[in-house]
């Protein structure tokens, strides 16, 4: 099982390290950094390296680098799972994960990890069991226990742990109860020169906000929900209620959660809202080049499409560009040779245009690779597969709870190519 | 206020002050100072001199402050094992404290303080724990004892706790279930014979009702320990699959590769007819295809195991090609595993996708990906066979963008393109020609060497071509200059006249100049080989080479069955067994591995491929003898065994390597019939013993016998004997390969078997059965294979047969159909055997008895029958065909033409007459047959035709 935890920071500096067993010493990391090192970009680092005598499971997130230390055939997924849930469970605790917040907290997230995991094996993930055991920091919290000298470190056995609903905590309370669910896409995508979609699918999730009191036993349904064949649930979610009735029916976790994701990827089901007429391209006697890009909405189903940026890698030989752009604003970094174009929202009258000339370095070839072009959207109130809840309803409870569904969609990753 | 504080008092007096503040009388302060203790230790910094007084800390109603202790003394009791006995009373008390978070709190880290003293004290509040009535303490004891398990596995042994634990399994809350299993497997690895996870139909069905309660970690846990269990039945295969089925929604995705892997496996068990078999295959591919939504790193251990199931199960994910597309911003790791699967998925349906996305692939940045995708191209064409045109013009645009990687690599395949569809793209060679002057890495300038020798005689230049290569012949690598060794030999074989001098300069290069054995022993191979046969020389290196196939580079099919059992695992990473890199337990030293990587590594060319052999660092080592000695020792001793004893089986690794050495160049150069041993005859004695004036010539050393034994094989000296052929491929039979021929020694019909294991497991208990055949042949004796057959060995077997078998006509009428067993499983195939076997010594017909025989069959029965290209005179040609018992029985000249008449027994008594004629100066026989029973004549016209040619 997991034996060893180490954080490190993008530039190699090891900043935690945490055993479940016997001390591994922090030597074993020079492994890691050396692949570190030869890879180009920190996220080419390969999550799984073999040493002499351990194996190094790592993530990258969030800048940083967790890397566990395994000594005996453990699942790699089921390493990599746990550590994005220590990822997960600083950014819960502290609002975000960096090196910063890490180190401001550190003996409570070293008293996490340690109940996190047990000899190796996961103990409490649950993030509403860790709250019980160890709560979380607020201002209100230290000022009390600077004063009263009590600590937050709870004493008594989380109630989750042991249930067989071990996601919700009892005796919950609010003054106000109320769920919202929203409904997130993105679509991810690959056109071609010609806009002639090579791939496209959606990623859908359900994310959801439960704050009601007591053991609230909640059923959600949706319009279609034959839309959805490929589903994972949240443990909360009656597999056999699904299975026979197409119906999510579940005791809710406290607080925000995700209920459930989804991927569509029928073709015919994926309606790409924008497309985006482009020519990059380079003069053969290699001094310089062309860039036109135009960029209009397609099947948007009446809504606007908005927050539209397109980002491009441009070539490295690429010496200084001068485009004028219709809509929005663009920048450049000549050190990463990226352009972003912001254009915000879509108007079908009048449609963004960014073109001008590229310059190329003096005596450099014609750029052998092709940029692509990378979308960046957002659609409010549509959920691009069709996707409707139908009706939310609430048994165990007396109360009446103010219920609210939110749809949203984005782009994914939606590439195009030149 | 944050915890950097702790970090802040960096000066000299740091310990000095912590020790003061630990041993404050104020609550707080203490446990501010404890804090700043833990914080340092948290950071890697040395703070166990604070031991003792941290200890002091430990007795507090502060769960908080007792937390933080029990983190420092699990980090530092290792250091100061006498201190850590202080803590122990603490500890027992605490197992006994009414609040069960305490309980579990102290046996939890009581297992991890990791100090032979304290685990004497540990057993009691264990055994306690074990059984409290608290299911948290329960399900935290059990983790515990696989703790103790590692510090000390006898005592765990000893104090009866592993059958405690294994009643845990039995426990009524899921939780503490899912802990036992993981606690249960965590020790069993560490004894991989033990039987703990003792799983039967009972305790299988208390852990698929654990499974749907606990925690996801726990259904991990009781998936993999699932996935060890072998239903009974198929029935009980299907409610083991239904009951797991739903698992495989779960937003873990550790969890659903468990669950596909407990599918994967017991879907072996199921019939295939069956309607559920098809519904979980159909539930097997949206999981899958999920998983790739999910983080690079998930999707980069998902993809390894998708590898696998798409090798073994391909229809799963056949129509999901899509999902595979590379994106432009995945990490290079994802992309590289992506591609690979995408060759998999490739068939003819989907192969126009496929190459406009690997060309696309091909203009991208990242070099590592782009010459990974144009080897993909390779691979495309060398797989799906229609699209092998399209591959190459797509190759050959790339060629024509001059990026240098581009262009070695497209190269590089090409040539595995040439290898498999021979003499259909050779017209674009005089692209590749243009190329030459770029190609700086070893392997395209290999590649394009190869082509130019291979394909001499369409490049009116290629001796120029290869002339500009050698002249830095030191300068290159071992692969290329074997390569330009062997090519320039071939080039010779076929522009004799104008590369003379090129070929005495590459051979005196490759064997006077060179250091490397390799390159030596095939240097003066060539130079014997051209200097005594020029015929031989030409048929050995211009030998037809096998076709490459797209299976060279897919994993074996024993391992992959082994690899699917461990899907989710690091074996599965890897694609290696467990075996291979955990040796026996845990822990223990890991071989360096390199990913196995789909590469095309395994379609070399066979001549560039054999260069290291087991007999080369003999010949490093000793001081070089002249060139013949050596030569003759190297080969008589890799011969001995060949040429002496005939089928003694070379089952020792050494002898084999020794094989793999001269592997395709003696193979070839014998043509193969030395494979049944030309010696045989004599030493049987069976057929005329007239031995040809080569072979009994003095001869000068190993080589020159060797040669001559070569030159000797189409004279007529012995039965003649088929060359081996592959009837069983090792991938239709888990592993086991099977050639051989049949010969006909001492009146004696023998099948002579190769067996070779390809798998990774040994084999053991052969058997063999044939089925009823046309001439009652049978085995006459059980298949000898006395010892195992481990991994990569081969035996020889020689199977003697009788003809009193039960009869039933075969179509043709040759086939044998044959039934191998071993330990693994029952294998099958078909064979033809040469109807000579069956031709009975006492073959010779009186002359009068002939004639009137002659007469007396219809001539309704006679066939006529044409040989072509046969350049033996009458006699020579009478002469060998007696080798296989057609004996002569008159011949007769008429204007020119020979008339032989002969006669041929078979072993049920049929009698076959022949006529032969032969003219002088004609290469085509004309022969008749005549028989009571026609239909064997075409079987042994094709004899005749098959022993006069060889």
């Amino acid at each position: 099982m997991i034996n060893s935890l180490f954080l490190i920071n993008a530039s190699g500096d090891i900043f935690l390290e945490k055993h479940w067993k016997s001390v591994v010493s922090r030597s074993v990391c020079d492994y890691f950094l050396e692949a570190k090192e030869k890879a180009l970009e920190p996220e080419d680092v390969p999550p799984v390296i073999h040493t002499p005598h351990h194996y190094l499971i790592s993530i990258y997130r969030d800048k940083l680098f967790f890397l566990s230390v395994i000594q005996t055939e453990v699942p790699p997924l089921f390493v990599i799972e746990f550590l994005h849930r220590v990822a997960e469970m600083i950014q819960d605790y502290f609002g975000e994960c960096s090196e910063t917040v890490v180190k401001d907290n550190m003996v409570m997230v070293y008293e996490l990890l340690e109940e996190m995991l047990d000899n190796g094996f996961p103990l409490a993930t649950e993030s509403n069991v860790l709250k019980e055991m160890i709560r979380p920091p607020t201002i209100l919290r230290s000022v009390v226990n600077t004063l009263t000298g009590t600590s937050n470190v709870g004493d008594t056995l989380p109630t989750g742990q042991l249930s067989t609903i071990p996601w919700r905590r009892a005796g919950v309370k609010y003054t106000n109860n109320e769920a919202y669910f929203d409904v997130v896409e993105e679509i991810d995508a690959i056109l071609d020169q010609s806009g002639t979609t090579v791939f496209a699918e959606i990623q859908g999730v359900v994310e959801a906000c439960v704050k009601l009191s007591g053991m609230p036993d909640l059923t959600l349904s949706f319009m279609n929900p034959r839309l959805l064949d490929d589903v994972s649930f949240h443990p909360c979610v009656r597999y056999k209620r699904w299975e026979s009735e197409r119906v999510l029916s579940f005791i809710p976790p406290d607080g925000n959660f995700t209920l459930m994701t989804y991927h569509v990827n029928a073709q015919n089901l994926v309606a790409i809202p924008v497309y985006v007429k482009q020519s990059i391209s380079f003069f053969e006697s290699g001094s310089g080049g062309r860039l036109d890009v135009t960029v209009g909405p397609k099947q948007t189903m009446g809504k606007t499409v908005e927050g539209v940026v397109v980002t491009v890698h441009l070539p490295k030989t690429i010496l200084s560009i001068n485009l004028t752009a219709t809509q929005g604003s663009y920048t450049y970094d000549n050190g990463t040779k990226l352009l972003v174009w912001d254009i915000g929202k879509l108007n079908p009258q009048k449609l963004p245009n960014l073109r001008g000339s590229l310059s190329l370095q003096a005596g450099a070839p014609k750029p052998e690779e092709n940029p692509s072009l990378n979308i960046d959207l957002k659609i409010q109130q549509l959920a691009i597969s069709g996707l409707k809840v139908n009706r939310l309803d609430m048994f165990g409870e007396k109360y009446k709870p103010f219920k609210g569904v939110k749809y949203i969609t984005k782009a994914g990753k939606f590439q195009v190519r030149t | 206020m944050t915890d950097s504080k702790y970090f802040t008092t960096t000066k000299k007096g740091e310990i000095f002050e912590l020790k003061a503040e630990l041993n404050s009388d104020k609550k707080e302060k203490k446990k501010e100072a404890v804090k700043k203790v833990i914080a340092s230790m948290t950071v890697g910094k040395d703070v166990s001199a604070l031991f003792p007084d941290v200890v002091n800390c430990m007795q507090t109603d502060n769960l908080e402050l007792k937390k933080l202790v029990y983190l420092y003394l699990m980090n530092y009791a290792k250091s100061q094992p006498d201190m850590a006995i202080m803590a122990v009373n603490t500890f027992v008390k605490d197992c006994e404290d009414p609040n069960p978070l305490i309980r579990a709190l102290a046996v939890r880290t009581m297992g991890c303080i990791r100090v032979d003293k304290i685990t004497e004290y540990l057993c009691e509040p264990l055994r306690k724990c074990l059984k409290d009535e608290d299911p948290y303490v329960r399900k935290t004891a059990a983790v515990c004892v696989a703790k103790l398990h590692d510090i000390n596995a006898q005592l765990v042994e000893d104090q009866g706790f592993l059958d405690t634990l294994k009643d845990l399994i039995s426990d009524s809350n899921p939780m503490v279930v899912a802990n036992a299993v993981a606690a249960l497997s965590e020790i069993a690895e560490s004894h991989p014979n033990s039987n703990l996870l003792d799983l039967n139909p009972q305790s299988i069905n208390k852990l698929l009702t654990a499974l749907n309660e606990c925690t996801e970690w726990g259904q991990i846990f009781i998936l993999d320990c699932l996935a060890n269990y072998t239903p009974r039945d198929d029935r009980e295969s299907q409610s083991i699959c239904e009951r797991v089925t739903p698992r495989l929604s779960h937003a873990n995705s550790a969890v659903v590769l468990s669950a596909v892997k407990v599918l994967m496996k017991f879907m072996e068990m199921l019939p295939k007819d069956l309607d559920y078999y098809g519904t979980l295959l159909k539930k097997l591919a949206p999981p899958l295809v999920t998983l790739l939504s999910a983080e690079p790193e998930l999707q980069y251990v998902a993809l390894r195991n998708i590898n696998l199931i798409v090798q073994k199960r391909p229809e799963i994910l056949k129509h999901e090609m899509k999902v595979f597309f590379v994106k432009y911003n995945d990490p290079i790791y994802v992309k590289l595993e992506k591609l690979d699967i995408m060759i998999r998925l490739a068939s003819q349906a989907n192969i126009a996708q496929v190459l406009a996305e690997l060309k696309e692939y091909a203009t991208e940045v990242d070099v590592d990906f782009v010459r990974k995708a144009v080897r993909a191209i390779g691979r495309c064409a060398i797989k799906v066979e229609q699209s092998a045109e399209r591959c190459v013009s797509t190759l050959l645009d790339l060629i024509q963008t001059k990026v240098n990687y581009v262009v070695q690599e497209a190269i590089v395949v090409i040539k595995d393109i040439f290898r498999k569809y021979p003499n259909k793209y050779e017209s674009v060679i005089a692209t590749l020609c243009e190329n030459l002057d770029s190609l700086d890495e070893p392997e395209a300038r290999a590649a394009m060497i190869w082509i130019v020798g291979e394909y001499a005689e369409r490049i009116d230049n290629a001796d120029e071509l290869l002339e500009s290569f050698l002249e830095g012949f030191h300068d290159e690598s071992t692969q290329v200059q074997l390569q330009l060794l062997t090519a320039i030999v071939k080039l010779f074989l076929k522009k004799p006249t104008e590369t003379q001098e090129l070929v005495q300069q590459v051979l005196s290069l490759a064997t006077q100049d060179s250091d490397n054995p390799d390159l030596r022993d095939r240097g003066y191979i060539y130079w014997r080989l051209l200097s005594t046969d020029p015929v031989a020389a030409k048929e050995v290196v211009l030998a037809e080479k096998p076709l490459i196939s797209e299976e060279t580079d897919l994993i074996e099919p024993t391992l992959l069955e082994e690899l699917i059992c461990h899907i989710g695992t690091l074996a599965s990473v890897y694609h290696k067994p467990p075996s291979a890199f955990v040796e026996g337990s845990r822990g223990v030293m890991h071989k360096r591995l390199p990913a196995r990587t789909g590469s095309g590594e395994g379609t070399e060319s066979p001549d560039m491929g054999n260069t290291a052999g087991g007999s080369a660092p003999e010949a490093a080592t000793s001081i070089i003898p002249s060139q013949g000695d050596l030569l003759g020792d190297l080969l008589n001793l890799d011969m001995a065994p060949q040429t002496t004893t005939g089928p003694t089986p070379p089952t020792s690794g050494m002898q084999m390597g020794g094989m793999d050495l001269l592997g395709g160049v003696l193979d070839s150069l014998l043509g193969g019939d030395i494979g049944g041993s030309p010696a045989m005859g004599v030493g049987f004695g069976a057929a005329p013993a007239v031995m040809p004036a080569s072979l009994s010539a003095p001869v000068g050393g190993g080589l020159g016998d060797l040669f001559d034994l070569g030159g000797g094989v189409g004279m007529p000296m012995g039965a003649y004997i088929p060359p081996k052929t592959v009837w069983l491929q090792a991938m239709k039979a888990k592993g086991l390969e099977i050639s051989g021929t049949f010969a006909r020694r001492a009146g004696v019909i023998q099948m002579e078997l190769v067996l070779t294991n390809k798998a990774m497991s040994i084999m053991t208990d052969f058997a063999i059965q044939f089925n009823r055949n046309s001439f009652g042949l049978a085995p006459a004796g059980p298949l000898q294979v006395l010892t195992p057959l481990g991994p990569n060995q081969t035996i020889e077997v020689s199977l003697p047969l009788s003809t009193v078998g039960p009869v039933m006509k075969m179509d043709p009428l040759n086939n044998l159909q044959v039934a191998v067993k071993n330990n693994i499983d029952v294998f099958y195939f078909s064979c033809q055997y040469p109807i000579s076997m069956l031709f009975v010594e006492d073959g010779k017909m009186e002359r009068q008895v002939f004639l009137a025989t002659w007469k007396d069959i219809p001539s309704d029965n006679e066939s006529q029958f044409q040989i072509q290209d046969c350049h033996l005179n009458s006699e020579a040609a009478s002469n060998k065909l007696q080798g296989s018992n057609i004996f002569t029985i008159a011949k007769r000249t008429v204007e020119g033409q020979d008339m032989l008449y002969m006669s041929i027994k078979l072993s049920n008594g049929i009698w076959v007459l022949a006529e032969l004629k032969v003219q002088a100066g004609n290469p085509n026989y004309t022969i008749s047959l005549k028989c009571r029973a026609p239909e064997v004549s075409q079987c042994v016209f094709q004899c005749y035709e098959a022993v006069l040619k060889n």
